[in-house]
């Protein structure tokens, strides 16, 4: 999902960074907020970072023969809202773009409204309704995360379509092309990033009851399995 | 289910999903006098190339302000940040182990 430094045109550089900064201000926000009521919840915070840390580096292969890797950013978005990961990604995404050629500052925007803005707000939707709707946790958290990851790929398409339109067939040939390399790549990963999703939230639910408890997402037995 | 075993379960669907590809899928095929294509290339280079199919015109405006130095070293940064990640999630859940731990042994104790 990381577009490379300089391809975009800088109208579209700017637009996405245009939208993507105030994402990131409500973020810090909210994020700073929460933490302020109640520090216990840093290290939490910490856990969050850690993991979009380690899941975003794991390119893996896939099915198609490519290798793509996770988001990581489903389960900072159920913890701490929808707009708290803008931030989270930022960073990642700052430490990639610096040190590691992936990505790029001018392409920043766009990557921080994939992978920090779109796919979190998509994780926080899916989790909220399948609590509403009282489906099993897990099983929400799994959906919620695997769809999460997809829908960061699928907006890196859309921004690379929008920017690099088919000479031909426009808009919606070019999203096919994008798609095509990263959705279907992405499928398998999405499932893996679901699991590991569920996996971490178990654990966090033994030894993190009383933080989750705080955060609101109270923990029932049967509520757990997926 | 317990939730362990749960766990465990979900670790094994993961390790299977990552192994089925390395297993199953065949390297691309070399064009006679080139060397096979990378398997497994990555995504964000392959839309690289489909740019490059659209818009054979289009000069990217900025480029990277440093570069990792050979594959080796890319390989050594995205360990760094694989490590600092995992350091760290392995230190909170040690940390919560312990105190739980803690304050159930002593808790009871100190009562008595």
């Amino acid at each position: 999902m990381h577009i490379m430094e300089g391809f975009l045109p800088a109208k579209h550089a700017l637009g996405w960074a245009a939208v993507s900064l105030p994402c990131v201000a409500l973020g810090l926000h909210s994020v700073k907020k929460k933490v302020r009521e109640n520090p216990e919840l840093k290290m939490l915070l910490g856990v969050s970072v850690a993991f979009t840390f380690v899941l975003s580096a794991l390119k893996l292969p896939s099915v198609t023969g490519s290798s793509s890797h996770p988001t990581g950013t489903g389960l900072g978005a159920v913890l701490f809202g929808p707009l708290a990961m803008a931030p989270i990604a930022t960073i990642v995404l700052l430490f990639q773009a610096l040190l590691l050629a992936h990505g790029g500052l001018t392409t920043l925007g766009a990557n921080v409204f994939s992978l920090g803005v779109i796919g979190p707000l998509i994780a926080y939707g899916i989790f909220r309704a399948g609590r509403l709707a009282r489906l099993p946790q897990g099983l929400t958290l799994f959906v919620a995360a695997s769809l999460a990851s997809l829908a960061t790929y699928l907006t890196t398409s859309i921004q690379l379509a929008l920017a690099f339109p088919d000479p031909v067939g426009g808009f919606s040939v070019a999203l096919a092309k994008f798609a095509g390399i990263f959705a279907v790549t992405q499928l398998p990963l999405a499932i893996s990033e679901g699991l590991l999703t569920v996996l971490i939230f178990n654990i966090l639910s033994k030894h993190s009851t009383r933080e989750l408890q705080d955060l609101g997402l109270p923990l029932t037995r049967e509520g757990a399995r997926p | 289910m317990s939730k362990s075993r749960q766990n465990a379960l979900l670790l094994l669907v993961v390790i299977v999903l990552i192994a089925y590809p390395l297993l199953t899928v065949r390297g691309p095929v070399a064009e006679p006098g080139k060397d096979a294509p990378a398997m497994f290339a990555g995504t964000d280079g392959q839309a690289e190339g489909m740019i490059r199919q659209l818009a054979p015109d289009y000069q990217p405006w900025a480029a990277p302000l440093m570069t990792p130095p050979g594959g080796e070293i890319e390989s050594l940064l995205f360990a760094l940040q694989v490590a600092l990640g995992a350091g760290f999630l392995g230190y909170y859940l040690g940390v919560k182990r312990e105190r739980a731990r803690w304050s159930a042994e002593s808790g009871p104790g100190r009562a008595v």
